[in-house]
């Protein structure tokens, strides 16, 4: 697949979009459909789009495996810090309404972590099943031909 | 939907069957969107139709691409899951009419979710983070741990098909 034209510039004018697409996913889930989780998945199908097209070896520059699974492990770690934040300013665990003086701006923060925490994990979590999964295939040998 | 289900039952090349399920799960997700539930379309038409599609092609080159001749009688399996589908499907009829505003999963907490004291417009999010955040922890754990398991399983078969070959 490496060598065929079309997917590459497709793949190359649409990759942006996709992650552009699940950064306001992210952010905008507050307002619109989405959240944490769709936003993750999305990255990560944009980064495995990437992989299909331009091979394995290149997706693991972009996104090289110690960063994958530094995200995997920091999205829960953000998620049960917002937690012991809000322990430590006096509320309840996962109690958002201490997180800032006004209870719905501390909410509104609340919420934002504990979605940027899941989806950093969902996109963790897809991009490394996706590498074991590739790496075992022998993707690159495949791509190649 | 019931077209592709009846292929993916018939076929016995295993591409074929990725395949169709992929396209299900794109009819799911418009199923999902013709009932105001966005955000699992989204999810469904993500994962189902794009992530484990390509997760199961990766398996499909690990292995052989025709399904096994099955060794016994399907009958069996067959009529439990065709019982099962009918209690189910009895069981459905009791229930309360689509947007039915009396039904009672509209009387119990949901006016409360509905009042906003969070003020986040979507109130999927607001349920999903702050009303249920002990709930989606858990989640996002869960998915950690599936995480971590693939990594377990599939790093340490490796090092050992490594050691075999030194």
């Amino acid at each position: 697949m490496k060598n065929d034209l079309v997917l590459r510039v497709v793949g190359k004018l649409l990759i942006p979009f996709i992650l552009l697409f699940a950064l306001y996913v992210q952010f905008h889930g507050d307002f619109g459909p989405g959240g944490g989780f769709q936003a993750g998945v999305i990255f990560a199908s944009g980064i495995i789009f990437y992989a299909l097209i331009f091979g394995l070896a290149n997706a693991r520059k972009l996104m090289p495996d110690w960063l994958v699974e530094s995200l995997l492990a920091s999205g829960v770690l953000i998620y049960a810090g917002v937690g012991i934040a809000g322990l430590l300013l006096g509320g309840n665990y996962l109690d958002y309404f201490v997180l800032d003086s006004d209870p719905v701006h501390g909410q509104h923060r609340g919420i934002f972590w504990v979605e940027a925490g899941v989806a950093i994990t969902v996109c963790g979590v897809m991009l490394k099943i996706f590498y074991m999964f590739a790496s075992r295939a022998n993707f690159d040998a495949r791509t190649d031909d | 939907m019931a077209l592709t289900v009846l292929a993916l039952v018939r076929t016995r090349k295993l591409f074929a069957a990725v395949i169709l399920s992929g396209v299900y799960s794109f009819l799911m997700a418009t199923v999902m969107l013709t009932l105001d539930a966005v955000d699992v379309a989204m999810t469904e038409a993500a994962v189902g139709a794009g992530i484990s599609t390509v997760l199961l092609l990766g398996a499909l080159y690990l292995c052989k691409s025709e399904e096994a001749k099955p060794a016994h009688r399907p009958w069996l399996p067959l009529a439990v899951s065709v019982s099962t589908a009918a209690i189910l499907i009895y069981g459905a009829m009791g229930l309360p009419d689509f947007a039915d505003p009396k039904s009672p999963i509209h009387q119990n907490v949901v006016p409360r979710y509905m009042e906003n004291e969070v003020d986040v417009p979507n109130v999927v999010t607001a349920v999903l983070a702050s009303f249920r955040g002990y709930d989606t922890l858990g989640e996002t754990t869960v998915v950690f741990t599936a995480g971590a398991g693939i990594i377990a399983l599939l790093r340490r078969r490796k090092s050992k098909r490594d050691d075999n070959e030194k």
